[in-house]
């Protein structure tokens, strides 16, 4: 689904007395499901061994999560 | 009736010994948002809910036992080969006292499942709307999961089943949306 991303981010207050060294990204989910209402006819499928691994037939509601951890080690497919 | 066939949804593979994790893991068995509790809430609800979504809550509250059943074999996996003191060191020593390695139905806190956690209203909307809260929150939970896990033959599992909640909101909005049947009319409110 074009280049939608299905995370958003946002920047908390950090506070000059805070105790702890601040995360200054926030990040959180916006998964498919939010954006797409009824699913219309004829989308793009997945060939059917991917779509068993994916866990959908559907490619526009494929959106796996990784933690920040896997990101950094560069495990994101 | 159900028709059980005897291999997982998906694989479970675990890479490393590792019993914290089934601590954490516990979560999705028998907590508030968990597997268990999904499948109970839906398989219940179906009876009091429009004709043309009773298919949707049959077929979903099963694969959440499907779902319930990798959950259970990933923990299994990750203790059964624990001496009693690393269930100790993994904060597990009061579940070893109760139950030694065998699986129960309480959350990551060890709190023991409750019905409270379910609800059936028997309003199509607010039933379906609360269903689709457990979904989101039960996604939410796995990306929690993954954070804390360093396993990655444990997270592709743990990807896969969260991927499968985003399905089910999926299917649970399209449920609201043929009840409330003016998906097709061109209507401006």
């Amino acid at each position: 689904m074009n280049k939608h991303t299905w995370y958003k981010t946002y920047r908390p207050y950090i506070s000059p007395m805070d105790p702890c060294p601040p995360i200054r990204v926030k990040r959180y989910s916006t998964p498919p499901q939010l954006y797409v209402g009824f699913q219309p006819p004829g989308l793009e499928q997945f060939p059917a061994l991917a779509a068993l691994k994916a866990g959908t037939l559907w490619k526009c509601f494929y959106d796996p999560y990784y933690s920040m951890k896997e990101i950094k080690k560069g495990e994101r497919e | 009736m159900w028709v059980y066939e005897k291999k997982l949804q998906y694989p479970v593979r675990v890479s490393t010994c590792n019993p914290t994790l089934a601590k954490y893991l516990i979560e999705q068995y028998g907590g508030a948002d968990g597997e268990l509790a999904a499948a109970l809430r839906y398989l219940n609800q179906r009876y009091t809910i429009p004709d043309k979504v009773v298919g949707l809550l049959t077929d979903i509250g099963t694969e959440e036992f499907a779902h319930l059943e990798m959950i259970a074999t990933m923990v299994y996996k990750l203790t059964k080969d624990a001496t009693p003191d690393q269930m100790k060191a993994a904060g597990l020593s009061g579940h070893f006292a109760d139950h030694d390695k065998a699986l129960f139905y309480h959350n990551a806190a060890g709190v023991p499942w409750t019905a409270t956690y379910i609800q059936a209203k028997g309003d199509p909307i607010a039933d379906l709307y609360e269903d689709i809260a457990a979904e989101e929150k039960a996604r939410a939970t796995y990306q929690w999961l993954i954070d804390l896990s360093d396993d990655p033959d444990l997270n592709d599992g743990l990807r896969y089943l969260r991927e499968r909640e985003v399905i089910h909101s999926q299917r649970f909005r399209e449920a609201v949306e043929m009840l409330k049947e003016e998906r097709d009319r061109k209507k401006v409110f």
